[in-house]
């Protein structure tokens, strides 16, 4: 008789519904991966972390897969979502795993201001380049000249370095990795998981099946290929944000600051306020 | 002590004393006293003065206060709190109450308890952004896609504001839906004597949760609710899902009892949610109906043509959705012949009586940011 199999992580995830829906090659197994690898390895009881997504594909990571408290929301309002559950909930980790078009595209003002009130959120934006979920339309993170299924002819416009952004919008943390760096994307989870304030990590990530059918990229090794010759340490570039998918992506801890986080604030308010009261 | 101690023992200094504010002020006390602990907002006139009070007073009472970068965002944030653990609400007016519509859609699918408060002005669009109008109220019922149901309650008075917040809270959590409180320009910024009630006499619906294993999403009609933290590994999801909330989009029997669950709970229950307020009915041939700023100025028509011998009566929706149709189907055994509909839009709440009645509607329609006079209620009547 065959023994039966149990992978070390499956006490993470809700197997009951495996397979999962990912494409073959797709990257959002590998974080999947990485990221129970992070809580096991910190030894953090499933039971502290909520994790709140949006729309597309990498929204699917945590939520139905882990296997955890999951509050999957509506397209671009997962930083949104997570901002109340944060405030009513700050000893609890509340991450937010969400795609490029969520985060970057039309949730991009909430990623901004969530930046900027420095909201203890652990968000980690996988960016595969593309809509991946509806099949393969640019997004604001396709380098530019990129066919793509709404951009035929190539890409006119230029791609957003979102890492960049948020570390210029004021968040505690902010990183890039891409699924090739397994390990130092799992350290950089780990890290980011006991850090305050507003956490981000942006992974850059393969989609063959809808952002490989016009680029010619098939399969997920052809990606992480790329991701390898490409990427760059962040200490080893004076340019150190610039990132372009088809040029070089620079790797790496972006920012790390120690601000006071949001809701921390709002509590020592209500202390003031209450003792003031009586 | 406990948020709820802290919160009474607050609003103590309130109980039983007069005071001379708001609407938007009178409707933020509400929501205190409903035990409101997270409010989510975006400044808009003619709402901001709304999320200005919960700005101050709710760090008193324990609460959270968060000002987020859109309407989409408050709304958002709300639902969020809500899961984990708030009494939550946001406040806005018609741009920012369309924005809303999506999330608001996301609340009536996860069942989510909450209370969203339109300020309403004059619109389409940017309109006369400082006026009041009452031109949501449709919006308040199919602003969202797809089938579901809604509560929407509608004041027209401060201290009749006040109330109807507490309610909205009450309403929201019984039936495990968004409840809409429907003011606008003219309630929400006029200034009336308002008397705060005792805070330990107000009755207030508590939360039902869960049972561990009980499932959150059917199994009743309101099923029970949950709050994420507690160990129960929730999936929520504005997805067609199971009774634990597992998604399945692709089983039509699954949707099919869903939304019609969802449906029911409210429709089902109109009998218990519908609130209205009428005189003179019992020899009425003539009926006047209205509702929140201009049932003010149609009360003082009607007071005066019943001086006047006419036989007039007075109805007062409070609760706009679900629609009250019961009481109209009964005014065709009635004597009533003709029923004058004076309202702040084109015409909204006079085609919903369109569908319930056989006899004469008529549409006194106002917009341009005026209220009515009572004089030029009168003056329909009198042609009548």
């Amino acid at each position: 008789m065959m023994k039966e199999v149990i992978h070390p992580m499956d006490k993470y995830l809700r197997t009951e519904i495996f397979p999962t829906a990912f494409c073959p090659g797709c990257g959002c197994g590998t974080i999947l991966n990485l990221y129970t690898h992070a809580i096991d390895e910190l030894g953090i009881n499933p039971e502290e972390i909520i994790s709140v997504t949006g729309i597309g594909c990498s929204s699917w990571i945590p939520s139905p897969y882990f296997k955890g408290d999951t509050l999957h929301t509506t397209h671009g309002r997962p930083i949104a979502f997570a901002t109340g559950v944060k405030v009513m909930k700050p000893e609890k980790k509340v991450v937010v795993i969400a795609g490029d078009g969520d985060l970057a595209g039309i949730g991009g003002n909430h990623l901004l201001h969530a930046s900027r009130r420095n909201i203890g959120l652990v968000v980690i934006l996988v960016n595969n380049l593309n809509y991946g979920m509806t099949g393969g339309q640019v997004s604001p993170t396709t380098p530019c000249g990129i066919k793509t299924t709404t951009t035929p002819f190539g890409n006119s416009e230029y791609p957003i370095d979102i890492a960049s952004v948020v570390a210029a919008a004021g968040a505690n943390y902010v990183a890039r990795w891409t699924t090739f760096h397994f390990y130092q994307l799992k350290e950089c989870i780990k890290e980011a998981l006991n850090k305050k304030g507003f956490v981000f990590i942006e992974v850059i990530s393969q989609c063959p099946t809808s952002y490989g059918k016009m680029t010619g990229l098939r399969t997920g090794l052809d990606f992480l290929k790329k991701f390898e010759k490409l990427s760059i340490n962040i200490n080893y570039v004076k340019d150190r944000f610039f990132t372009d998918i088809e040029d070089k992506i620079v790797v790496g801890k972006i920012v790390e600051r120690e601000r006071e986080e949001f809701v921390n604030n709002l509590k020592k308010i209500n202390e003031e306020k209450i003792k003031s009261l009586q | 002590m406990t948020d709820n101690n802290i919160r009474k023992n607050y609003l103590k200094k309130y109980s039983e004393k007069t005071f001379f504010i708001l609407g938007d002020e009178a409707a933020g006390y509400g929501a205190l006293y409903a035990g409101c602990n997270f409010f989510a907002g975006y400044p808009i006139t003619p709402a901001s003065e709304v999320a200005e009070l919960m700005a101050r007073e709710l760090p008193c009472v324990n609460g959270y206060y968060v000002q987020m970068e859109d309407e989409i965002g408050s709304i958002s944030a709300v639902i969020g709190a809500v899961w984990a653990g708030a009494k939550g609400m946001t406040a806005t007016s018609g741009p920012g109450f369309s924005l809303m519509q999506e999330n608001i859609g996301y609340a009536c699918m996860t069942e989510t308890p909450c209370v969203i408060l339109n300020v309403q002005r004059s619109g389409p669009s940017t309109g006369q952004a400082t006026k009041p109008a009452q031109g949501d109220m449709m919006q308040a019922r199919w602003g969202t896609h797809g089938d579901h149901e809604i509560i929407a309650l509608s004041p027209n008075s401060v201290q009749e504001t006040f109330y109807l917040m507490i309610d909205a809270f009450n309403l929201s959590e019984e039936y495990r839906n968004p409840v809409i409180v429907l003011t606008d320009g003219e309630i929400g910024h006029v200034r009336e004597k308002i008397i705060f009630p005792d805070p330990d006499k107000i009755k207030l619906k508590e939360r039902k949760l869960a049972k561990k294993e009980e499932h959150i999403f059917g199994g009743s009609n309101i099923p029970p609710m949950s709050e994420l933290g507690k160990g129960q590994f929730l999936h929520i999801t504005g997805s067609t899902h199971l009774e634990d909330g597992m998604r399945d989009v692709s089983t039509q029997k699954v949707h099919d009892v869903l939304v019609r669950r969802i449906y029911s709970k409210i429709n089902g229950n109109r009998d218990k949610i519908v609130r209205y307020e009428s005189k003179f009915l019992e020899d009425a041939e003539i009926l006047l109906v209205s509702y929140g700023v201009s049932s003010r100025p149609s009360l003082g028509a009607v007071l005066r043509a019943r001086q006047d011998g006419i036989k007039i009566g007075y109805l007062r929706l409070i609760t706009i959705w679900p629609f009250p149709d019961k009481i109209f189907r009964e005014f065709d055994k009635s004597n009533i012949k003709k029923i004058l509909v004076p309202e702040m839009n084109l015409g909204q709440l006079f085609r919903e009586i369109q569908r319930f009645v056989r006899c004469d509607v008529i549409s006194l329609s106002r917009i341009g940011g005026v209220s009515f006079s009572v004089k030029e209620i009168y003056d329909v009547i009198k042609e009548l």
